[in-house]
């Protein structure tokens, strides 16, 4: 009876203990893995999203490539990154490792200002610190010295960072987390609904990527921009297309969605900037 | 006095049989406004199935009549058999939580993404596949 009692109290503990990032993480790998698993997909293929799962549209998507449409804006971030700000800084010194090969730390958290920061975040910072104005955050000149950041850390695994001994990273994820889980707007769908549970399926003519990989290639170049644009652009389109109201790029809500749907996406290689439809 | 009587029953007969043919043409009239009543239903349902911006059934279920479907839902055919019931059909559209919670189809009713008269049209011509 002693023992039943013991094992009904460890059984309801585990049941009310919210799992923790990392069980996440494994869980997360292992859906996606084993959904995709007769088509042979490997961990690291899904960097590149709905291609690493769709043979007909990674056709296309290889003949873009071959002359990326991102190119000129890699060339132009570069550009940007190195020229120096009025008082002769440059970008280079706001970043450790002068800014080169640190997109797969991103974002993380910092304990001294309880936020989860970003890429783009610390670029504006950056601009603020050397008296410049901040960039606007969705596209322009924010995405190509992003996409000049990520084209540097190409093949580096994202290696994104929560803290579990700190409640405050521990409530940034799991904000973000259950953004990913909510559903919202008029039509009542989760991030999770589409990109986790029909990933894979076709929604009329399109094939929806898996959320695994995701953050790898942003930021990116979509034909339907006609330009490159940042992870928080994106998101308030995913947003919209649901019917909800778009929270403002680099909101606390979309910084807290970043930070979970990267740390998902960790030991998979950076490959950014992209391109997509 | 028998001839009269034979007059009667044949005359009765014929108003009985004259009013009978009258009701039958009658129904008949009301059947037949009634089936063009659910052709012109059917045939909105459809137009408000497949509108992107209404129903945008194609997004998700493979219709006949609908080009590049979507996978997501099962494929929308023989739909009296799988819902004997045109309610069930009905509540099924209006709002698919209530007989599986875990659905992500979209509630159409519950939020109000159709009107109610659009969900009468759109259960018509989904009934009809």
């Amino acid at each position: 009876m002693k023992y039943c009692l013991i094992l009904l109290m460890l059984l309801v503990s585990s049941i009310v203990q919210a799992t923790t990032p990392e069980e996440d993480l494994k869980n997360f790998r292992d859906y996606y893995l084993n959904l995709f698993a007769e088509k042979g997909v490997k961990l690291n293929d899904f960097k590149d999203g709905v291609y690493s799962i769709d043979k007909v549209s990674r056709e296309s998507w290889e003949a873009v490539e071959e002359f990326p449409p991102y190119e000129i804006a890699i060339d132009e971030g570069k550009t940007l990154f190195q020229t120096p700000f009025t008082n002769g800084k440059t970008y280079a010194s706001c970043f450790k490792n002068e800014g080169k090969g640190i997109r797969q730390d991103y974002p993380y958290f910092d304990a001294k200002t309880n936020q989860v920061k970003t890429l783009e975040m610390e670029i504006n910072e950056c601009r603020e610190a050397n008296g410049e104005k901040p960039l606007k955050w969705k596209k322009g000149d924010i995405a190509k010295i992003s996409a000049y950041m990520a084209f540097t850390s190409r093949g580096n695994k994202m290696n994104v960072i929560i803290p579990q001994d700190n409640p405050e990273a521990i409530k940034w994820y799991e904000r973000g987390r259950k953004h990913f889980y909510a559903k919202r707007g008029q039509l009542n769908l989760s991030c999770a609904n589409c990109h986790k549970d029909a990933a894979g399926k076709k929604i009329r003519a399109d094939v929806l990527s898996p959320a695994l990989g995701h953050v790898t290639h942003f930021p990116v170049y979509r034909s339907k921009w006609g330009n490159l644009g940042t992870l928080h652009r994106r998101y308030g389109g995913c947003n919209k297309q649901v019917r909800a109201l778009p929270f403002p790029a680099q909101s606390e809500e979309y910084r807290a969605l970043e930070y979970f749907h990267s740390y998902m996406s960790n030991g998979i290689e950076v490959n950014g900037p992209g391109a997509r439809k | 006095m028998q001839r009269i009587k034979k007059v009667l029953v044949a005359s009765s007969l014929s108003v009985i049989i004259g009013t009978g043919a009258m009701l039958t043409s009658n129904v008949m009239a009301d059947a037949s406004k009634e089936s063009s009543d659910i052709e012109a239903m059917i045939a909105e349902g459809k137009k408000i199935a497949f509108n992107r911006k209404k129903g945008n059934c194609l997004a998700c279920h493979e219709i006949k009549g609908g080009v590049l479907p979507g996978n997501i839902g099962p494929i929308l055919i023989s739909i009296k058999a799988r819902f004997p019931d045109k309610s069930k059909l009905r509540e099924q559209i209006w709002d698919a939580s209530i007989a599986k919670p875990d659905t992500i189809m979209v509630p159409f009713g519950r939020h109000k993404v159709l009107t109610e008269d659009e969900i009468d049209k759109v259960v018509e011509f989904i009934y009809s596949l």
